[in-house]
C-alpha cells in the first residue's frame, strides 16, 4: 500500500467514525457486533479500531480462528500419530505451540519426532514424494484452506503417490454461527461476516442469519475502511428496523461463491458433525473423508489416546463464543500469554486472546 | 600479493586440521583481501597500538545468516559492519575487529571467497582493520556452510555519552532510512519471492554517526534494529528509560517492495530486522538538525522523524503506535521464533 494510499485512508476512516457516531446516536442504545474471521480478529486490533467506536458500541470476535476452534482431541491424535516409527506429520505453524492433552506439536518435535512446518498442503506431498515416509498432512482450516487440501489429494491419486494421508480437521463457518445464533448466552446485534471465507461460499450461504434468526450481516473486506463501512451497515440496519445480508465485499464475493472449488472439496468430502474448541458439538460442522478415500484417512490409523484435558481454568470456549473479552479470563496476561500459552486463542496470531495481548493491552492506566 | 580470495573448490576437513592445507587457506583465501600488517604477522594474538583518548568499548557478535550470501551483501559483510554498527551504537569510533570461521567440510570455497572479500570491503568502507582470525572446519552436517564469529574493540571520545538513560520526555525519534529491507529480502530468499527491488540495507553505519555528532545536536541514544526489527529496539529502549515512546505509522518509512513481502508472508515490517539503520533518540530541538546531518550521508536520504518521547504513568505501557488509519494500539514483543537466523 503506497503512503498515499494510507493517508487518503486516515481521512476515509475518519469520515467513517463520523458516521458511525452519528448512527449510533440515533440507534440510542447500546450494540455488540462480532467478527467471525481471524483475519479480521488481527486487522481491527492492528489498527486500533475498537477504540475509535462511540460508547456501547463494541466489537467482539468469534469462532473466527481454525486453529483456536481445533479442539484438544485432535491434536491429541495427532500426536499419537507422531510416535509411529517412519512417520512425518506435516503442519502449518499455528498448531506447533497449541496446547493438547500432553505437550505440543514443537515439544514433540525437540523430544525427536519428525514434525515439519509447511505452507501449503503441497509441500507436505513434496514431501512424500522425496522421502518415501508416511506423511500424515494435519488438515486444519476453514473453507479457504479446504480446496488446497482437496488438490492435493487429488494430485495424490492421480500421481499414484501412496504414502501421503490427511488428519481431517476442516470445518465450516455458518453451521457455527448458526450454533451462535441458538445460544441463549449470546447477544449479538450483528455478524461482520469473513470476506475470504465468503468468496468460496458465496454470501447466500448467510442469508438465513437474517431470514430464520433475525440477525443481520454485512460481508465485508479487511482494510479498516472495510470493516467500519460493515460497522456502519449494521448501525443502520438496526437504526433503520432493518435485516439483511449485504455483500460489502463484491469485488470478490459473489452470491454463489466458487463452484470450481465446491466440486473439488465434494469429491473428498462430506459434511459431518464436527466437535470445536469452546463449542461442543456442532451438526453438519466438519468435513470427513469420503469412504472412497479411506486410504487417505489418518483418523483410521488405530491409536491409543490420553483422556482428554483442556487446560485449567482457560475461558478459551467463552472468548470463541463472544461471551467474554480475554481480559476477563483470569488466566489472561498471568499465567497465559503468546510466550507461555495455557489456551488455543493465546497461541495463533489470529487467536483473539493474543490479538489482545498485543494490541488492546495498555496497563492500568 | 594478490587482491583476490582463492578459496579452495573445496573445502576438507584437512583444512581445519592446523597443518599445511589450513596455512594454505590462510595465506590464499584470506590474507590477499584482510591483508594489514596486524595480521600478516600470523602471531597467536595481534599487538596493537595505544588506544586513542576515550573509554574503550568491546563487542562480540555472532553470524549464521540463511542464505549466507544474498542480494545485498554475504555473511562476511554483513558480520563486520554488524560489528562495526554495535560499537557506533554506543558511541564508539571503532578500530580493530577479529573475525573466526566455523566452516562446514564440502563448502564451496566461492562461498568462502565471497564472504572474505565482503568482509575485506566491509572494513575497508567503514576504515577498520580485521586484526586476527581463526578458522575451524566441522564434519559435513555438523554446521550448514559458514558461520562468523567477531569481536570489535573502539574508543568513545572523551565527553561523549550515549545510552538510554539519557532519553528525556520530548525527545524526536529518528529512523535513518527505510526499514526492514534486510528482513524482507532474506524471507523473500527463503520463500522463492526473489525480485530485483528488494535488497538489504547491509552497511556501516559509523560515518552516519559521526556525522549526526559533529551536527551538534544533542544526541541521547542510539540503537541499530537488528533481530525483532524497530518494534524491539523502540519496546526495549522504553522499558529501560521509564519513558513512553510514541511511533506514527504513517511517518514510518517503508518501501513498497518490503510492504509487499510482508502482505504475501504475514510479517510484521516493525519487526522485520534492518542491518544498515540508526535508530536515534535527540533532543526535541535539534529533530531539524540531526535529520539534515544524516540525509547529508550516502544511504540516509531516507531519514525520518518516526516518533517520539513523553512521561508514562505508572503500570501504562512504553510503546504506542499511532495507526495510519488513525487509532492508537500498545506494541508489544513478538514471541517465539518466527523469523529465525536472520543475521
Amino acid at each position: 500500500m503506497t503512503h498515499d494510499r494510507l493517508l487518503r485512508d486516515r481521512a476515509a476512516v475518519a469520515g467513517l467514525v463520523r458516521r458511525i457516531a452519528d448512527a449510533a446516536a440515533r440507534l440510542g442504545r447500546p450494540a455488540t457486533y462480532m467478527e467471525v474471521c481471524g483475519t479480521h480478529t488481527h486487522a481491527v486490533a492492528a489498527a486500533g479500531l475498537r477504540r475509535m467506536l462511540p460508547d456501547g458500541i463494541r466489537l467482539v470476535s468469534g469462532p473466527g480462528c481454525p486453529v483456536c476452534v481445533t479442539p484438544v482431541g485432535y491434536l491429541d491424535r495427532a500426536l499419537a500419530l507422531a510416535t509411529r516409527p517412519g512417520t512425518v506429520l506435516c503442519t502449518f505453524g499455528d498448531l506447533m505451540r497449541v496446547p493438547s492433552s500432553t505437550v505440543t506439536l514443537e515439544q514433540a518435535r525437540a523430544e525427536g519426532r519428525d514434525v515439519r512446518i509447511v505452507y501449503s498442503p503441497r509441500d507436505a506431498l513434496a514431501i512424500a514424494q522425496a522421502t518415501g515416509q508416511e506423511v500424515v498432512f494435519l488438515a486444519v482450516g476453514f473453507e479457504t484452506t479446504t480446496p488446497t487440501i482437496a488438490a492435493a489429494l487429488a494430485e495424490a491419486e492421480a500421481s499414484g503417490i501412496p504414502n501421503f494421508q490427511i488428519l481431517p480437521g476442516s470445518k465450516l463457518v455458518p453451521p457455527a454461527l448458526l450454533a451462535l445464533v441458538d445460544d441463549p448466552d449470546l447477544e449479538v446485534h450483528g455478524f461482520l461476516l469473513p470476506g475470504h471465507v465468503s468468496v468460496l461460499t458465496g454470501w447466500e450461504a448467510f442469508r438465513f442469519l437474517a431470514e430464520e434468526h433475525d440477525v443481520p450481516g454485512a460481508v465485508v473486506g479487511f482494510a479498516p475502511t472495510d470493516i467500519l463501512r460493515g460497522v456502519l451497515e449494521l448501525l443502520e440496519q438496526n437504526a433503520g428496523g432493518r435485516c439483511a445480508i449485504v455483500n460489502l465485499y463484491g469485488t470478490v464475493v459473489s452470491p454463489q461463491g466458487n463452484p470450481t472449488a465446491a466440486a473439488l472439496v465434494e469429491r473428498f468430502f462430506a459434511p459431518a458433525d464436527d466437535s470445536w474448541r469452546g463449542f461442543g458439538e456442532i451438526p453438519h460442522s466438519g468435513l470427513a473423508l469420503r469412504p472412497e478415500w479411506a486410504h487417505r484417512d489418518a483418523s483410521r490409523i488405530p491409536v491409543v489416546l490420553p483422556p482428554p484435558r483442556e487446560p485449567a481454568g482457560c475461558r478459551c470456549g467463552e472468548v470463541l463464543r463472544g461471551v467474554i473479552d480475554p481480559p476477563e479470563c483470569p488466566l489472561f496476561d498471568a499465567s497465559c500469554s503468546p510466550a507461555t500459552p495455557v489456551g488455543a486463542c493465546m497461541v495463533s496470531s489470529e487467536g483473539t486472546c493474543s490479538a489482545w495481548f498485543r494490541q488492546e493491552r495498555w496497563g492500568s492506566a | 600479493m594478490t587482491t583476490t580470495s582463492r578459496a579452495p573448490a573445496t573445502l576438507l576437513l584437512a583444512h581445519g586440521s592446523g597443518g599445511r592445507l589450513t596455512r594454505e587457506l590462510v595465506r590464499e583465501a584470506f590474507l590477499p583481501v584482510l591483508g594489514n600488517p596486524f595480521l600478516a604477522t600470523l602471531t597467536d594474538a595481534a599487538v596493537l597500538p595505544e588506544l586513542p583518548p576515550g573509554r574503550p568499548a568491546l563487542t562480540t557478535d555472532a553470524f549464521v545468516v540463511d542464505p549466507a550470501v544474498f542480494p545485498g551483501g554475504d555473511l562476511g559483510y554483513l558480520s563486520v559492519v554488524g560489528t562495526v554498527n554495535d560499537l557506533a551504537m554506543v558511541g564508539a569510533r571503532p578500530l580493530w575487529l577479529t573475525w573466526a570461521l566455523v566452516l562446514e567440510e564440502g563448502a564451496p570455497g566461492e562461498l568462502i571467497s565471497t564472504c572474505a572479500t565482503g568482509a575485506a570491503r566491509a572494513a575497508a568502507e567503514s576504515g577498520i582493520a580485521i586484526v586476527a582470525g581463526d578458522t575451524k572446519v566441522v564434519p559435513r552436517g555438523k554446521g550448514d556452510g559458514i558461520y562468523a564469529v567477531t569481536a570489535g574493540l573502539g574508543v568513545v571520545p572523551p565527553g561523549r555519552d550515549v545510552g538510554d538513560h539519557r532519553i528525556v520526555a520530548g525527545d524526536a525519534v529518528l529512523v535513518s532510512g527505510p526499514i526492514g529491507d534486510h528482513g524482507a529480502t532474506i524471507m523473500a530468499c527463503r520463500h522463492g519471492l526473489g525480485s530485483d527491488d528488494l535488497r538489504s540495507d547491509c552497511a556501516g553505519e559509523a560515518a552516519l554517526v559521526e556525522a549526526l555528532f559533529a551536527s551538534g545536536a544533542e544526541v541521547h541514544s542510539l540503537h541499530d534494529p537488528t533481530r525483532g526489527g524497530v518494534l524491539a529496539v523502540c519496546h526495549e529502549t522504553g522499558e529501560r528509560c521509564g519513558l513512553r515512546i510514541h511511533l506514527d505509522e504513517l511517518a514510518i518509512p517503508v518501501r513498497p517492495q518490503v510492504r509487499a513481502v510482508c502482505d504475501v508472508l504475514g510479517l510484521e515490517v516493525l519487526s522485520l530486522a534492518c542491518e544498515g539503520r540508526v535508530v536515534a533518540w535527540v533532543a526535541a530541538r535539534d529533530a531539524g538538525r540531526a535529520l539534515d546531518a544524516v540525509r547529508g550521508q550516502g544511504d540516509g536520504e531516507g531519514a525520518a522523524v518516526i516518533g517520539r518521547v513523553t512521561e508514562r504513568g505508572a503500570g501504562e505501557v512504553g510503546l504506542v503506535l499511532e495507526t495510519a488509519a488513525g487509532g492508537r494500539r500498545p506494541l508489544d514483543l513478538m514471541s517465539g521464533s518466527d523469523l529465525p537466523r536472520i543475521c
